[in-house]
């Protein structure tokens, strides 16, 4: 039980970071932070109390494994989440380039 | 059987890779590429809209069969409701990316452009075809990251800047979905949503669902713009290419918001009274904030992203108070009627928001300019972008005969019926504040200013984007004839059975 309350914990450390952080920078390690959390939860879910990685044994009939499926979701997961944080680095060093800062303070031209 | 469903995936990828080797080599090459692959689906999608009618037919991905009827493999559906979502798609992206050929002389590096522009099609054909949980998720974000790049393609200081906000937050609605996905698994053990529908009837934990529910409908709800969280649409839209704005309102939000909290909350969750009133008080809100929010914009893109918002509402409310109506069980023939309601709306958006956001391209390409206040008495110089918008500010506002008088009225009509007589009133006042506002739209565009005034510099845009808007106000037009008996039962009540038939979607699929 703890496990899966850290992880939630660690899904709330991604988001007060989110919301709290002035640095573009810090936004996007946040936004991994939050990811990875995600994907640590995946990983519990598969996971079995006692089971050992799912490589079927035809000599050990009896042999528990865990399940196989929520590792082949996270990594299509952590894969797709290399692209959106990609996306995001090009994104912000385009934004340090224009506006000269990291401050998402001094960046404000879109309201309303 | 419907052989064709995997190419809605496959040739728009395929093209995007395609264009990303060949643009190199061939300059013009990209641009006809895009729309004739554009073309070729969007005639295959008629195809299909018209042969699949109450069938159901599904591709199982890699030929995994089923195992004691439990599936195993990816599956990818095609019913009544998902083949209207992609003649939109598909269309709407063809006159796009037809209209992006004079449109993106604008800007640098137009093959990159269209592979984006191919990649995005590809993920919300994928999203809309897919039969499983986690595909949708893959599909969604393969789609939401090539808008994520189309937003910012202008790489000015606030295309940047709103694309930026719609990562952050297109990035938690991921981690939503993605919880909401694990929590299903945790319990069903299971991916496919039939699979899980069938896991639902064999034993449904209420109060764990509820808590998913809220996940997956803040998740898809960020996708969707639904009010609270809306703060990215108006800017994301806004700064976009104009024909990246126009799939964005017209077909992205439907696509990847709209259409999964449906097919999620009709076919796959059990309806419950209180989630159906939580979407239809969202719904409500959205349609009412959204116009107040639009009325004082002087930016017209922004404008008409506020209101995408606010029509948005419609579709919710309505499939909400269908939602409510099956959860009660009683009267399922207004439950139905309040279905088609949004269903045609949500059809009739797509045409006249892609039309206005076209519109507002061809006048930021004549004119340089996104105020109101700067520009006006644009009616002589640009008649036919004149034209076409009238219609579109018409059939948004509601005025017969267009296509947006009939859905409102179906609309209004059924919550009338379902006895929620502030919900229609609400509707009738959304409306006319709508006008109102579209009234300003035109006024400010394309008269006020006296002939003298006017630049003589100003002139109509090219053919393909003049051919793209020409085609969209036809299809405004046309789009009523959808409220007659005989052409609704061909189009709109397939779609209305998939989701009020509790039933038919799963065992038709486990069947197969």
């Amino acid at each position: 039980m703890i496990a899966y309350i850290m992880c939630f914990v660690l899904f709330l450390v991604g988001f007060y970071g989110v919301i709290t952080r002035r640095n573009l920078i810090k936004i996007a390690v946040s936004m991994s932070i939050m990811e990875i959390s995600t994907f640590l939860f995946f990983a519990l879910v598969g996971y079995i109390d006692g089971g050992v990685a799912p490589i079927v044994d035809p000599a050990d009939p009896v042999k528990i494994y865990v399940d196989p499926l929520p590792q082949a979701l996270v990594l299509t997961a952590i894969v797709i989440g290399l692209a959106t944080t990609a996306m995001m680095m090009a994104v912000i060093i385009r934004l340090y380039r224009k506006y000269g800062t990291f401050d998402i303070r001094e960046i404000k031209n879109l309201r309303g | 059987m419907n052989p064709l469903i995997p190419f809605f995936v496959v040739i728009p990828l395929a093209g995007a890779f395609l264009i990303m080797i060949t643009g190199r080599f061939f300059k013009e090459f990209d641009k006809y590429l895009t729309s004739m692959i554009l073309l070729f689906l969007a005639i295959i999608s008629f195809y299909s809209l018209f042969t699949t009618r109450e069938n159901l037919s599904v591709y199982k991905v890699g030929g995994w069969e089923p195992i004691d009827k439990v599936p195993i493999g990816i599956y990818m559906v095609m019913d009544g409701f998902n083949a209207i979502i992609v003649c939109i798609i598909n269309l709407v992206g063809f006159l796009s990316a037809l209209y992006s050929i004079s449109y993106i002389k604008r800007y640098t590096s137009g093959n990159y452009f269209y592979a984006l522009f191919c990649l995005m099609i590809g993920g919300m054909n994928g999203v809309v075809l897919s039969g499983d949980l986690f595909n949708i998720f893959v599909f969604l974000e393969i789609s939401v990251i090539s808008s994520y790049a189309l937003v910012a393609f202008g790489v000015e200081k606030s295309e940047l800047e709103a694309s930026f906000k719609y990562q952050v937050l297109g990035g938690l609605a991921s981690f939503l979905i993605l919880f909401g996905i694990g929590f299903i698994y945790w319990k069903t053990k299971t991916l496919n949503i039939a699979d899980i529908k069938e896991a639902f009837n064999n034993g449904y934990d209420r109060t764990y669902y509820l808590f998913v529910q809220i996940l997956i409908l803040s998740g898809f709800g960020l996708k969707a713009a639904i009010i609270p969280f809306h703060a990215w649409l108006p800017d994301a839209h806004s700064s976009a290419p104009s024909p990246i704005s126009a799939m964005l309102s017209g077909v992205f939000i439907k696509a990847v918001g709209i259409y999964v909290i449906l097919r999620l909350f009709f076919n796959m969750f059990a309806v419950t009274e209180g989630i159906a009133i939580l979407i239809t008080t969202l719904g409500t809100l959205s349609m009412v904030i959204g116009v107040f929010l639009a009325i004082g914009q002087w930016d017209f893109k922004r404008l008409l992203a506020y209101h995408s918002i606010s029509q948005m509402g419609y579709v919710i409310l309505s499939t909400g108070i269908g939602m409510i109506l099956i959860a009660r069980g009683t009267k399922p023939e207004v439950a139905a009627l309040a279905i088609t309601g949004g269903i045609f709306h949500l059809i009739n958006h797509a045409a006249f928001k892609g039309l206005l956001f076209l519109n507002a391209g061809a006048i930021e390409y004549s004119t340089g300019t996104r105020n109101l206040k700067e520009m006006g008495g644009l009616a002589r110089s640009m008649p036919v972008t004149s034209a076409t918008s009238f219609i579109a500010s018409m059939s948004i506002s509601g005025i017969p005969p267009f296509n947006g008088f009939f859905s409102k009225l179906i609309i209004i009509i059924a919550a009338i019926m379902a006895r929620f007589y502030l919900l229609a009133a609400l509707a009738v006042i959304v409306s006319i504040i709508t006008l109102a506002s579209f009234l300003k739209f035109q006024r400010y565009a394309f008269y006020n200013k006296s002939d003298i005034n006017t630049n003589q510099q100003i002139k109509e845009v090219p053919f393909p984007m003049v051919f793209s808007m020409v085609v969209l106000s036809i299809i405004c037009v046309l789009l009523s004839l959808l409220v007659i008996p005989d052409i609704r039962d061909t189009v709109l009540t397939p779609a209305v059975n998939i989701l009020t038939d509790q039933l038919k979607y799963t065992t038709t699929i486990i069947g197969q």
